[in-house]
């Protein structure tokens, strides 16, 4: 099982090489993906594929983070596990399921208060490029949906993180007089930030690499806008669209991309663990 | 001779009272208090209210077609067929009306093939992830322990976990579908595909099942004198059966719902095909293949595949929950 990771890439960089030799640096750093017209420069699904993660991960943090500490300092003792299941169910809706859902129910709400901001700040410098018109399909909507599908993991993890908090610091900081929300900030935090860390990667992680959501509402158009109410595409999206119609030279390039998505998502992976490795090394002793 | 302790006063001034229950505090640090306390709970609902708004409309869209007893039966209805234009909705044809379970409609409405689909590459999957995994969990834990190799192991496996589902396709789609063309596309690579995401859940599930079993009754077990293979298959294995079972269901319910690796592996039918070779078809794969068809009827037939799957994954992941919640008590 050990071999299977290093069979993918093998396998995979070998389908992907024709494509990679023969566009080379335009394969990498081209800004123009357009298949039909023989331009294979991944920049855009790259871009896109960012922006949408760190959409995610900006809605998504706070919450998570909200309701962990809510079910480990705040809530009732029975409160505690409807919360938890609750919220562990999030995580057992297929992506699929959240993406029709967000098709048909979702899209025309956003477009309407898309607008709406839209209008709103038009004649603001800098907003009202990021902020512009809307169809309904765009960066921000992808983004919703992701961060919404990636709050279970980050909740779970940074749960286990806060319960490693001693018990003996926190009452310490009550018994000087902290208000809850102050002993959270002067213990609960500073004891966690790595963990918080680690969760926050793996949501990155989460969020990158989701691919069936993301292709039904961002609106497959690549392109590299700043109008995060416009449409946009992530590599996910764009093999999951593309490959089984491909013809080589496509495939070729899209198995590249698939390359190169994993290659970035391992990343992210690795850095995570050793942030999370680290609390558990920092708080319950070496293993 | 009992000397009479004077009781001591537990008794605290109204001042100190008034301090303890928090009315000494200033105003500002009350209303920070109570301000993050409200934004936790609102923190919950940003979470809890879409579940429940997606659960209401994911079955109130799709119930009348899951209710027909067509919908587990029947082929599924080509949308492209100039019978089945797309102006026509479920209820036009004939369903949710009790008279009606779609013998007499014209167009007979159904998921059979889809069903039969997915439970075949689940079961396909689970045959090859299951077994795999749980040698892999034995060997980290009863032989391995902590040298490197199995130090290796655990990290691929952590690392593979967080692989993207649809990278795990097009690896299966690269090395099973393009050497042997259209016949590749198959239930059989499907589940292959299905495979891959599931074996490092269930090594890792299985690895911390393993570790709650007591080291005494391994060690019961070898002052018998008996094998460590003997050991782990007639004590280790029996005793963390339950927490085993229930983490291997998550993963089934996970590998059931997923969409992204199968849909470019698995190709498209609209009849039952039992078989592992030959194009198949999944729930997942027909709620994207639908959405993207448009039109009414093709909507509602999404809907009633993503009902169906749903009750599917649900019911996996309750009965999971519940085994390993006998397993926390025993």
């Amino acid at each position: 099982m050990l071999l299977v990771l290093a069979l993918i890439l093998v396998t995979m960089i070998r389908q992907a090489w024709p494509a990679w030799s023969e566009l080379g640096a335009s394969y990498f750093f081209g800004t123009e993906w357009i298949p039909s017209q023989g331009k294979y420069g991944i920049l855009p699904l790259v871009y896109g594929t960012l922006v949408v993660s760190l959409i995610a991960l900006v809605f998504a943090v706070p919450i998570s983070i909200g309701i962990s500490l809510f079910v480990t300092e705040v809530a009732p003792e029975w409160l505690r596990r409807p919360v938890v299941t609750t919220v562990d169910l999030l995580a057992a809706v297929p992506s699929v399921v959240f993406g029709l859902w967000a098709f048909y129910n979702l899209l025309p709400g956003f477009q309407a208060v898309f607008n709406n901001i839209a209008s709103a700040v038009s004649s603001i410098p800098v907003l009202n490029v990021v902020f512009g018109p809307s169809t309904g399909s765009s960066f921000m909507s992808a983004g919703l949906i992701l961060a919404l599908m990636i709050t279970p993991i980050i909740t779970s993890v940074t749960r286990e993180v806060f319960l490693t908090v001693p018990e003996n610091d926190k009452s310490g900081a009550l018994a000087l007089g902290a208000t809850r929300w102050e002993m959270i900030r002067g213990v609960v935090f500073p004891h966690s930030f790595g963990g918080m860390t680690g969760a926050v990667m793996l949501g990155l992680g989460r969020a990158m690499g989701e691919t069936v959501a993301v292709a039904l509402v961002i609106g497959a158009v690549p392109q590299i806008s700043l109008n995060l109410f416009g449409v946009g595409e992530t590599m996910p999206a764009q093999i999951f669209r593309q490959l089984s119609e491909a013809g080589s030279t496509l495939r070729s390039a899209l198995i590249g991309l698939g390359v190169v998505l994993l290659v970035l998502t391992i990343l992210v992976n690795i850095s995570a663990r050793r942030a999370v490795v680290a609390v558990d090394r920092r708080f319950k002793g070496a293993p | 001779m009992s000397a009479t302790i004077p009781a001591r006063s537990t008794q605290t001034g109204p001042d100190m009272q008034e301090a303890l229950r928090g009315g000494t505090l200033s105003g500002g640090r009350k209303a920070k208090n109570h301000v993050a306390s409200g934004l936790m709970v609102l923190a919950f609902l940003a979470a809890a209210i879409p579940l429940v708004v997606m659960g209401a409309s994911v079955v109130s869209q799709g119930y009348r077609a899951v209710l027909s007893g067509s919908w587990w039966t029947q082929p599924i209805p080509e949308t492209g067929r100039s019978d089945l234009a797309n102006n026509q909705n479920l209820s036009d044809l004939g369903f949710g009306t009790p008279s009606d379970a779609g013998a007499s409609s014209s167009v007979v409405l159904g998921m059979a093939p889809a069903i039969v689909g997915t439970l075949l590459t689940v079961l396909g999957a689970a045959a090859l992830a299951i077994p795999l995994g749980i040698m892999g969990a034995v060997y980290l834990h009863e032989y391995g322990k902590n040298n490197w190799l199995a130090k290796f192991i655990r990290f691929m496996a952590d690392v593979m976990t967080g692989v993207p589902s649809v990278v795990m396709g097009v690896f299966i789609y690269t090395i099973w579908v393009l050497p042997r063309g259209v016949d590749g596309k198959s239930a059989w690579a499907a589940a292959l595909a299905l495979a891959c995401l599931m074996l490092p859940i269930v090594v890792r599930s299985t690895e911390e099942m393993l570790r709650l079993v007591p080291d005494n009754l391994r060690e019961a077990s070898a002052a018998l004198g008996t094998h460590t293979w003997k050991t782990t298959v007639k004590v280790v294995l029996p005793a963390a059966i339950a927490g085993i079972t229930s983490g291997s269901l998550l993963a089934v319910a996970r590998a059931a719902g997923e969409t992204a690796p199968v849909v470019f592996v698995i190709g498209f039918v609209t009849t039952v095909n039992a078989s592992f070779s030959g194009a198949n078809t999944t729930l997942s794969a027909q709620i994207y293949g639908q959405q993207q068809a448009g039109g009414v009827l093709a909507q509602d037939l999404a809907w009633g595949a993503a009902l169906t799957l749903v009750i599917i994954v649900l019911a996996l992941t309750l009965i999971a929950r519940r085994i390993s919640r006998r397993f926390e008590l025993s």
